[in-house]
Order: C-alpha cells, then structure tokens, then sequence
C-alpha cells in the first residue's frame, strides 16, 4: 500500500473513516529508516487489537509491524491463534492460513510473488504461534526450511495453547501445569532453534520482545536475509498473563526475567557464513548512505 | 420458471443464495428485479422509485470506487458523489440520504462504528444502525457484495440495489450489470425526472427500528 501507488478518490476523501485517511497521509510505508521509533509519532500499521490488556504479543505485533523494511510489498501469513484475532486491524497484505498449514501457503504465495512481480522485491513473513509452528504444523514448518524456501517464520511462544485455554504445546517448559494439562509437561521443551539450525534456517534468533531495539533488528536483519539468501527462523517469548496467573502490567516483567543468561529465553543467535557476509554487506553499504546523506546535509 | 423472488427480508437467519432457487443473471442491457429479468430502463425507474420512496437511502461504495486505483475509479468514485449530490435534492424533509463508506472487506473486531462505515461480514449492524430502509452496493468485489446481500436479506427488510461492473447480483432485490459513469448517472436522471412524484414511506421511529 505505497502511499505513491495507492490515493483514496478525491471525490469521496471526506468519508472515508479516518484511520484510512491517516494510512495516506502520515503512516511509514517507502521510508528507508522506519523502525520502532516511529511508533506514536506516525500512523502506526496497528492500532486497534483484540488481544487481552497487558498482552505482550500486542507489544510484538508493535514492534514487528514498525520494523518491516518493506511493508508495502509484504504479505504476512498468520494461522489459527490469537494472532488471529489481530490480523484484521493490520495495514498490510495478510493471508489466514488453515492451522498448521502456514509455511505451506507461505512457500507458494512467496514462488507466486516471485513469478507474477519479477522485477519487485516481495517479502513473505510467516507469524504463527507455538501450536502452529510447533505442533500441528512442525511438517510444514520443517519442510519450507529444508526447501530452503525464502521467508522468515516468526513463532510467537506464549509455552502453551492459550487461545483455547491453556493446553500443553511443544514449547511448554518441562513440568509446568497449565489450566488444562493438570498432570505437568513430562518432557523438555522442544529446541526448535537448534532445529531450524540444522534444517539449514540462516539466521535463527530465540529472545524476548522486552527490547524494542532489539527487536527491530533481528525483524530486519530475518527479512532481509530471507529475501536473499535463505530461510530464517524467529521465536520471541511472549508469555499469555493469563494462562500463567500474572496481571495486565507483569507481562514486561515475566519477559525479563526470561531473558537472564541462565534463562530459557537468553538471547541466542546464529548466522550462517553466507548471512554473516550479507549482513556486512549491508552495514557498509548503510555506512556509506548516512555519511552521503550527512553530507549532503553539511552542503545544504 | 422458479417461482421464488427476491424480496425485503427478514427471509430468515439463513437465507438461500438466490441463484440456488433458480434466479439467474441478467443479459447485457438487462437487468432483473426481484429476479425476474426486464430491460434495463424499467430497472433505472424503479430503483429511482426505491431510493425516492425510502427514509434513509443510502449509497455504499466499496474499494473498487473509494480508491483511485485507475482514473476510471476515480471518475466512478466522482460519478457516486454526484448521485449523492442529486438524491440530497431529489428527497423530501424527513428522508435523510447517506454515503457509508465499505473500505475494508475484513471483519472488525472488537467492533465497527456503524455510524462511518459497512464491513460486509456484519453488514446488518450499519443497516439498523441508521434504519437504511434502501441502499445501492458499487464498487464491492462480487464476492463480498454477494455476502452481504445474503445477511442483508436474511435479517433486516431493507431494500437492496447492486450497481454491479461485472455480470450483476442475484442476492440483490434490483440488479444492474456492467455499471459504467454513464450508469451511475442514468440512475440520478432518473431520480431527478421522479421527483416529486413518488410519496416516500415516512414512517414512525417504531416501525423503522424494526428494520
């Protein structure tokens, strides 16, 4: 939805509802620089959502929306969740996928892409939860990832089926008693991670979405990758308050004390020798773009 | 000859889709009211007799028009401002016309403001809302048209107008095809040249919240 390419017909401007009129005027779609500190100074591409108050995926959903390089020419592919629930109010191109089925759709529609906009750059990003991408859909997931196909798959872990209540899900830590799985995980967490390591992902990140920043970057440096070079694989802790008894304002909180080293949620990250030399790549190349526009800037 | 007709509802909660009770689309300079096929001159005088007789009209264009994808979007967008315009003129005191925007086909949650827009999964709450009695769909992509049409039908007794770009409605009570400018603005002439003539259903506030 490039604001260039996309006008609201001066005829009926004035009744159109407001939000849309603001996607024209002020949001960030075609700005290089965009990030998380356009957020509450431009039209953000969410605003409204459906989750619970205090939810930290609303946080994540923030923070991935600011950080898109592309966002105009992104399409997301969401799956059954609360994630679900929140696609509706995203101002970009979103597909509901069958649950499970996410990766699949994703692989098709980015070939698609590919074929129907030749000379476009169009970026797929999965964004699904831990029971999608985990459970009914880890055949999905894998199998996009040994394709090599190029997209990112961002896996919110909230560590169980929130959405219907609190069932145990893959990610679940090991011994922890939700509201409907009384009995406690009898085994470890799966390390998907280290799977999409070994299923040839690029760049792999397991964190938290406490930092902001930190968010951005890994957001931009996936989709980046995956636009060039391969697969990337993204799973951010954001733990449903409900389900593990905390109140609307403990969900910062909860993720910081996830993410100390010792914690399950540290920050890990591996990139693989071709991304390593495409990230250098590109940090020389937006070296030289900042210095030609302090230039520029200097002259003016 | 099927013997159904699509009329005001409330049909019932499910209503069936028209063309699975034998209601067919209409030819090139046809279209059909209530399903049943005629030219499509008597079509422009009844809708304009709808719009005319109704006390809230209404006109809800749909992203093919709100958005200049193209400059003949923008000249339809221009054309559905203009019968606006004329509807203002044409109706009586105690009609209030309206122009609803449908911008976005995905449905709303936690909820739509019926009072500055349509969503055509919940195109009843807009519809009751504003107690639209008759209104015209242009510029919605056939599918969400024929969604709404249906749930229009099924629960409200509004009167339904499709001035469709393609091949027509069978959900809609008065169905147009191949709707261009010229259309558009064959229907206000038609609204103009009824003016005066067509008493309008002013009804009590009790009545029409019945919608």
């Amino acid at each position: 939805m490039s604001k260039e390419r996309i006008k609201i017909s001066p005829d009926l401007y004035d009744i159109m509802p407001s939000d849309y009129q603001d996607l024209v005027q002020s949001a960030t779609y075609g700005k290089e620089d965009r990030g998380w500190k356009d957020i509450g100074t431009s039209k953000e591409l969410i605003e409204q959502h459906s989750l619970c108050a205090g939810c930290p995926e609303s946080m994540a959903f923030r923070y991935i929306l600011a950080s898109l390089p592309n966002p105009e020419d992104t399409v997301m592919v969401g799956s059954t969740g609360c994630t679900s629930l929140v696609f509706p109010m995203v101002a970009v191109h979103n597909i509901h996928s069958l649950f499970g089925n996410q990766n699949a759709i994703a692989s098709g529609l980015k070939r698609a892409l590919s074929v129907r906009f030749p000379d476009r750059v169009k970026d797929v990003v999965v964004l699904a939860g831990d029971g999608a991408t985990v459970d009914i859909g880890l055949d999905m997931t894998l199998q996009a990832w040994f394709r090599q196909e190029k997209f990112t798959t961002i896996c919110f872990d909230n560590e169980l089926y929130a959405n219907t209540g609190g069932q145990e899900s893959g990610l679940m830590q090991k011994g922890f008693v939700a509201k409907m799985a009384p009995v406690g995980k009898l085994f470890d967490k799966v390390r998907l991670p280290e799977i999409a390591r070994e299923s040839g992902c690029h760049y792999v990140v397991n964190c938290t979405v406490s930092k902001p920043s930190l968010v951005e970057k890994v957001i931009r440096n996936s989709v980046l990758i995956a636009r060039e070079i391969g697969p990337t694989y993204i799973q951010l802790y954001t733990p449903c308050i409900l389900e593990i008894g905390k109140n609307s304002m403990e969900g910062l909180q909860e993720m910081r004390d996830s993410e100390k080293p010792t914690e399950r949620f540290a920050y890990k990250e591996y990139v693989s020798e071709p991304a390593k030399q495409f990230l250098a790549e590109l940090a020389a190349k937006d070296k030289e773009r900042k210095a030609a526009a302090k230039q520029l800037a200097g002259k003016a | 000859m099927t013997q159904y007709r699509v009329l005001p509802g409330p049909e019932h909660f499910l209503p069936p889709a028209a063309a699975s009770m034998g209601i067919y689309l209409p030819n090139p300079g046809e279209a059909h009211i209530n399903g049943v096929i005629v030219p499509e001159e008597k079509a422009y005088e009844e809708a304009a007799r709808q719009f005319l007789m109704a006390q809230v009209p209404t006109i809800f264009p749909g992203p093919l028009v709100l958005w200049a994808w193209n400059e003949k979007a923008a000249k339809k967008a221009a054309a559905v401002r203009k019968l606006y315009e004329i509807l203002k003129e044409c109706v009586q005191p105690g009609q209030k016309p309206m122009l609803i925007p449908m911008p976005d086909y995905r449905p709303k949650y936690p909820k739509i403001n019926p009072e500055v827009e349509i969503n055509p999964n919940h195109p009843n709450l807009t519809i009751w809302h504003n107690k639209i009695d008759c209104c015209m769909f242009i510029g919605v992509h056939c599918h969400q048209a024929n969604l709404s049409l249906k749930i229009i039908r099924g629960g409200t007794s509004c009167y339904t107008v499709a001035m469709c770009a393609q091949a027509g409605h069978e959900d809609a009570m008065l169905s147009f095809r191949d709707a261009s400018v010229e259309k558009i603005l064959k229907l206000g002439e038609w609204i103009r040249k009824l003016k005066g003539t067509v008493k309008p259903r002013l009804t009590t506030a009790k009545t029409s919240a019945s919608n």
